[in-house]
């Protein structure tokens, strides 16, 4: 056997795979989008229709699609600063050489992350009850009357996000910490003896040598959060008044509740659309905003 | 700042952070043995006055949660197994086989990762309809066979493995398919634990897509499981509460006896994501 032809095996299972359960289907997506496939359709593919963008076109028009447009959006806006700004803090916390017994904070502050969404959404849905949760009880401990965390539609949202942060902070905070890592340490030396202080280090060493890893974890940070559904789905089954009905909530509902498969795959193609453009614009602003002559300041 | 000053400040600030990570869950195991409606008290109790397992019995007896817990091992279990070895010959393949189109071939498959999965549920779901595969175990088992991320992972890794080592194998006559278990699945040894983790944590934990193809309870993952016994129950704390223990405590532990792999295989992945 010669290796092209044993390479070709080798890759046939995964690409096979790949193929037949991934791109096919986004190509089928594609298409589906175009068409009017619903529950009729599914019964008698004869009922079957092709409306071009018609799909697209009614969703622009759609307050509903505007709102969980919304509601995204603001979930990722709010979200990825406050969630990279607690890795970011929690990696510094853990590289200062003044932490005692980093190894065993490092787990603690990861554990969240490897837990079951499903399951801690249950947790937090208790925690902030608004009559007999310990969210309230704290408060109230300090004098501030109850919040309707996940009853009052300017309230669940905030609370999902709240969820989200301490769902999530610990996987970028490894990835600083990597970072943080493998900024030399003459560095800050040099720093010191020139008299710089802690803010000014961090300012001009700690956050231009991390430039690439804050880049990179910030979009994989922007096209998870605008995949937000099971928080919802769980917590607040979108409410209240719809105000967490997510893009993708509201591609799952018209899909698989009210059988618009044509529709929701429209849905499904102009999230990726958006989230195509956010990432590829947050790559091009911070491509022109670096120096030419690059390096640290 | 004293140096003292400071040391203490950075400490109380883990200390503090450690609390808000882990609290929910330390919660979770407690109110799992509370009694029924003991939670509901005020102010909220934070161990349970006579501990007990009446919520797990209820669980497993009552609530289907055993069957739940099967169909988690066996989905994760499989999904795990068959991506791992589909993985590790295509990685392998990436990194190590010379064919035409490799790096190409390579890039497409990278690029493939800005495509959001969901994009791909509805029409994966009509196919699954017409191959009579909804609301079965393949159902769920079979999209996941094989990962980009996977197979980038395994490529990065095999990488370093020297190309001497496999062209004095072929010189001495081995085949492909023998040098691959002989020779490289021993050296990759570490990826493979670093995926198996990865792979079984990801498959457990899912959500979207079980719940879609998974229509009768029979087959439900525990997520999903989960998900329907809090819209039943949504009254009963203590229930959910020894739900979501049941759910978390497999992975966690895990992920505690296996953390070194799992945060190599983070960094790893994230190099350039």
């Amino acid at each position: 056997m010669n290796p092209p032809r044993a390479a070709w095996l080798f890759l046939a299972p995964a690409l096979l795979v790949l193929g037949v359960f991934f791109l096919l289907p986004v190509l089928g997506a594609l298409i589906l989008s175009l068409t009017d496939y619903d529950l009729y359709a599914l019964a008698d593919l004869h009922n079957l229709r092709f409306v071009a963008l018609g799909n697209y076109w009614e969703l622009l028009q759609r307050p509903l699609f505007w709102s969980a447009l919304g509601h995204t959006v603001y979930f990722v806006a709010a979200g990825v600063p406050l969630s990279m700004g607690a890795s970011l803090g929690a990696a510094l916390l853990l590289n200062s050489p003044l932490a005692r017994c980093k190894p065993l904070f490092r787990t603690a502050l990861f554990t969240p992350v490897v837990t079951t969404v499903v399951a801690v959404a249950v947790i937090w849905r208790y925690l902030f009850n608004t009559r007999y949760g310990m969210a309230n009880h704290v408060l109230g401990l300090a004098g501030i009357h109850p919040v309707d965390w996940l009853g009052d539609p300017h309230w669940a949202m905030p609370t999902i996000i709240l969820f989200a942060v301490w769902k999530n902070f610990g996987y970028n905070m490894i990835i600083f910490l990597a970072g943080l890592q493998a900024i030399p340490p003459e560095l800050y030396e040099a720093a010191r003896i020139d008299g710089a202080s802690n803010w000014r280090q961090f300012r001009h060493i700690t956050l231009p040598m991390l430039g690439p890893t804050l880049l990179m974890v910030g979009i994989l940070t922007v096209s998870g959060y605008f995949q937000l559904f099971a928080e919802p789905y769980v917590m607040t089954e979108g409410g209240p008044l719809q105000s967490t009905v997510s893009v993708l909530y509201l591609m799952y509902d018209e899909g698989f509740k009210w059988w618009n498969l044509g529709s929701a795959s429209a849905v499904a193609f102009l999230l990726f659309v958006i989230m195509f453009a956010v990432t590829a614009l947050m790559l091009r602003l911070v491509r022109r905003g670096e120096h030419p002559d690059g390096g640290p300041a | 700042m004293s140096p003292r000053l400071a040391k203490a400040l950075v400490n109380g600030l883990l200390i503090g952070l450690a609390a808000v990570a882990l609290f929910p869950l330390l919660w979770m195991l407690s109110v799992s043995f509370m009694a029924p409606g003991e939670a509901g008290a005020l102010p909220p109790p934070l161990l349970p006055a006579h501990p007990g397992w009446a919520n797990y019995r209820e669980l497993f007896l009552r609530a289907g949660m055993g069957r739940y817990l099967l169909n988690s091992l066996l989905v994760s279990g499989a999904i795990t197994a068959l991506s791992l070895v589909f993985n590790l010959m295509a990685g392998y393949a990436f990194a190590k086989l010379r064919f035409a189109g490799r790096e190409r071939l390579f890039r497409a498959l990278l690029g493939a990762l800005v495509i959001p999965a969901q994009v791909a549920m509805l029409p994966l779901f009509l196919l699954l309809k017409y191959a009579g595969l909804v609301n079965s175990y393949a159902g769920v088992v079979m999209p996941a066979m094989a990962t980009v991320f996977g197979i980038f992972l395994v490529r990065q890794y095999a990488r370093s493995i020297p190309d001497e080592l496999l062209e004095a194998a072929r010189i001495d006559g081995a085949g492909e398919w023998r040098i691959f278990a002989r020779i490289v699945l021993p050296l990759l040894k570490p990826i493979i634990a670093t995926l198996a983790i990865f792979s079984f944590l990801a498959a457990w934990n899912d959500f979207m897509w079980p719940l879609i193809v998974l229509t009768g309870q029979e087959h439900y993952t525990l997520p999903i499981g989960l998900a329907s016994l809090a819209r039943e129950h949504a009254q009963d704390s203590e229930l959910m509460m020894a739900g979501s223990v049941v759910t978390v405590l497999p992975v966690l532990l895990l992920f505690l006896s296996l953390q070194r792999y799992y945060l190599q295989g983070l960094l790893l992945g994230s190099v350039k994501g």
